[in-house]
């Protein structure tokens, strides 16, 4: 789909930003170029839509030379989310999105019919349409960002550290939807970063480079943090690399055990009988964990008081027994008052607890069974 | 009080095709001829240097060289190359519009940010539609505080289109030196202030139209932020 083929790109003032780079970037995937700051991922990027041309080699798209076409039209058939999302601040939410499809010839009352469809896909209530980016949170303006990339289908979508300007939690929102949209979509997708939990969390594949624009190594992430081709990339992937990988061995394997639970509005004399260890988990209506009673929690409360939010300490992360993976469950054990994690099913109701030695039991059968490289 | 209004007050005054209506059509003339050349010439040349970022230094140092000159002496300048008529003041105007004009499409399109003109041609606008369609409408308010400052300097100016014998309110100011009838002068100094504030009121409704809700200053309690 496209295809660096020995690029090079020499600045005027001498700067090489991208060396020799031979690299496919499969369709209808997401590829992540990830790399410390200055090592030409950005570079890279751009010379696929000719933002930045070429100094030596060839990209093709789709199997023609890049070059071979005028910048203005292809781009407008390559989709392009940057950092700070770029919106015109003159055009309001809509016209944003309808840029494009304007460009292209269409009429704007088509155009807006679809820059209103695209505000729904990215998850933005129809409200908004009339605002300015002025009035959006740097959030809400990456989601028009990438509504606008979107908006006459393009088949490729080139972003470039579209979430590093949100707080954490907005960015893991991002990170959700764009896999979400990509789904659905089945764009190829190029992604470039600096976060090496981004890259692996949303690349099918990660291109990791090093300063100086060389590719150190081109791999699925699980194989990235298996096996890393040399000390740079060890080390760029960094000292977690066990744990995170974790994160790609599904956790069937494990044994969910009993857990002990009392609903809101029981009394407290129930949670205090029913404790199992000292702790008790405590669910709603539904039988959605809510947190956890201990003894000590309990001492002095009257025995017909009723559990309610007030009383409940808060508990860890919860591990969802149908998608989790090894490192979900790991962290809950870990993060849980009690020891034990809170493991739910994939509707969220609770289903039992799990403790990290059964996770490190399940790591072994993993190891013997072949399923996590030696 | 009675020197400075009276003869504004005057009836008399008011008809006729020395009358004021007559001279303000005069002088609106003037004024709107030599704002329409300095666009035509100023615009264009700032808008080119805004968006290529080249020749900023020679453009701000042609419109300090054009500030620079005295009105009265282009005005007499041009009177001897070209003889009476309306030449000489119109251009003597024209240059005294240009340097606002040109330095607020410069410093307006030269503001836009980076990041908003790299996304536009990321989308994959031409030249043409990232100047027309990005850099402009996001210029607007310095484009119109060019223009505004312009038209105030050729309405206060346009006096001196009496100067070498045509109309407008300076023949009020001219006519009543030489008589030193200063009641007619101060009622020709008034109404060129008047007609400044209200030029000036007009263009400020006019700005409100053409520059987009989104590049308002955003009003906060702690006053007007950008
Ligand atoms: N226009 C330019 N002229 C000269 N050198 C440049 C230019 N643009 C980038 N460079 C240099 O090329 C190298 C690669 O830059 P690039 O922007 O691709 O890095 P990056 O990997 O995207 O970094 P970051 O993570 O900081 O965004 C850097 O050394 C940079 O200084
Ligand atoms: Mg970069």
């Amino acid at each position: 789909m496209i295809e660096f083929q020995a690029v090079t790109k020499r600045f005027d003032d001498g700067t090489v930003a991208v060396d020799e780079l031979n690299l496919t970037v499969d369709p209808g995937r997401i590829t992540v170029f990830v790399g410390p700051s200055g090592c030409g991922k950005t570079t890279s990027l751009r010379m696929i839509n000719r933002m930045i041309d070429a100094t030596s080699g060839a990209i093709l798209v789709d199997g023609k030379d890049v070059r071979q076409s005028d910048p203005p039209l292809l781009r407008r058939g390559i989709g392009y989310v940057i950092q700070q999302a770029g919106l015109f601040p003159h055009r309001t939410v809509l016209d944003n999105v309808a840029t494009v499809p304007v460009l292209a010839g269409w009429s704007r009352a088509k155009a807006r019919k679809r820059a209103a469809e695209l505000l729904e896909t990215v998850g933005l209530p129809a409200t908004m349409a009339g605002r300015y980016p002025a009035q959006l949170s740097g959030g809400q303006q990456q989601r028009v960002g990438v509504a606008r990339a979107l908006a006459v289908d393009p088949p490729v979508l080139l972003m470039d550290e579209p979430f590093s300007a949100v707080d954490p939690v907005v960015r893991e929102d991002l990170q959700n939807e764009l896999l979400r949209l990509q789904g659905e979509l089945d764009k190829t997708i190029v992604f470039v970063t600096h976060d090496i939990d981004e890259a692996i969390k949303l690349g099918d594949k990660v291109a990791v480079f090093r300063t100086g624009g060389i590719l150190a190594q081109y791999d699925k992430p699980s194989e990235l943090l298996a096996r890393p081709a040399d000390d740079f990339v060890s080390n760029f992937v960094g000292r977690d690399r066990g744990y995170r990988a974790l994160g790609f061995l599904t956790a069937s394997g494990l044994t969910v055990g009993e857990i002990a639970s009392v609903q809101l509005g029981d009394t407290a004399g129930d949670a205090r009988r029913k404790l199992s260890d000292g702790w008790i988990v405590v669910v709603d209506e539904r039988r959605h964990p809510c947190g956890w009673l201990s003894a000590d929690r309990l001492s002095g409360v009257d025995e017909n008081a009723t559990v309610d939010a007030d009383l409940v300490m808060s508990g860890g992360s919860l591990y969802d027994t149908e998608h989790g993976s090894l490192r979900s469950a790991l962290d809950s054990a870990l993060s849980s008052p009690s020891a034990h994690g809170v493991a739910v099913n994939g509707g969220g109701e609770l289903v039992g607890s799990i403790t990290a030695d059964e996770v490190l039991r399940a790591l072994a059968a993993a190891r013997t069974s072949g399923e996590v490289p030696q | 009080m009675n020197l400075l209004t009276s003869w504004l007050f005057d009836p008399a005054n008011w008809s006729g095709s020395t009358g004021v209506p007559a001279r303000l059509v005069e002088h609106l003339w003037y004024t709107a001829l030599a704002l329409v050349i300095a666009v035509v010439i100023g615009f264009p040349l700032g808008a080119m240097v805004g968006h290529t970022k080249r020749g900023g230094f020679v453009l701000v140092g042609a419109a300090n060289v054009l500030r620079a000159l005295p009105t009265v002496g282009v005005l007499t300048l041009v009177v001897l190359l070209a003889g009476i008529g309306l030449i000489p003041p119109i251009a003597a105007l024209t240059l005294l519009a240009i340097p606002p004009i040109m330095a607020g499409a410069y410093a307006g399109i030269g503001a836009v940010e980076p990041v908003v003109v790299d996304a536009a041609r990321g989308v994959g606008m031409t030249e043409r539609e990232i100047l027309f369609q990005v850099e402009i409408p996001n210029a607007m308010p310095l484009i119109f505080g060019g223009v505004r400052s312009a038209a105030l300097q050729v309405v206060a100016t346009a006096t001196i289109a009496a100067y070498v014998g045509l109309g407008g309110f300076g023949r009020y100011v001219f006519d009543g030196l030489a008589l030193h009838d200063y009641p007619q002068m101060a009622g020709g100094a008034i109404l060129v202030a008047v007609l400044a504030v209200l030029v000036e009121l007009v263009l400020t409704g006019v700005q409100r139209l053409v520059v987009s809700p989104g590049l308002r200053p955003v009003r906060t309690s702690g006053g007007i932020q950008r």
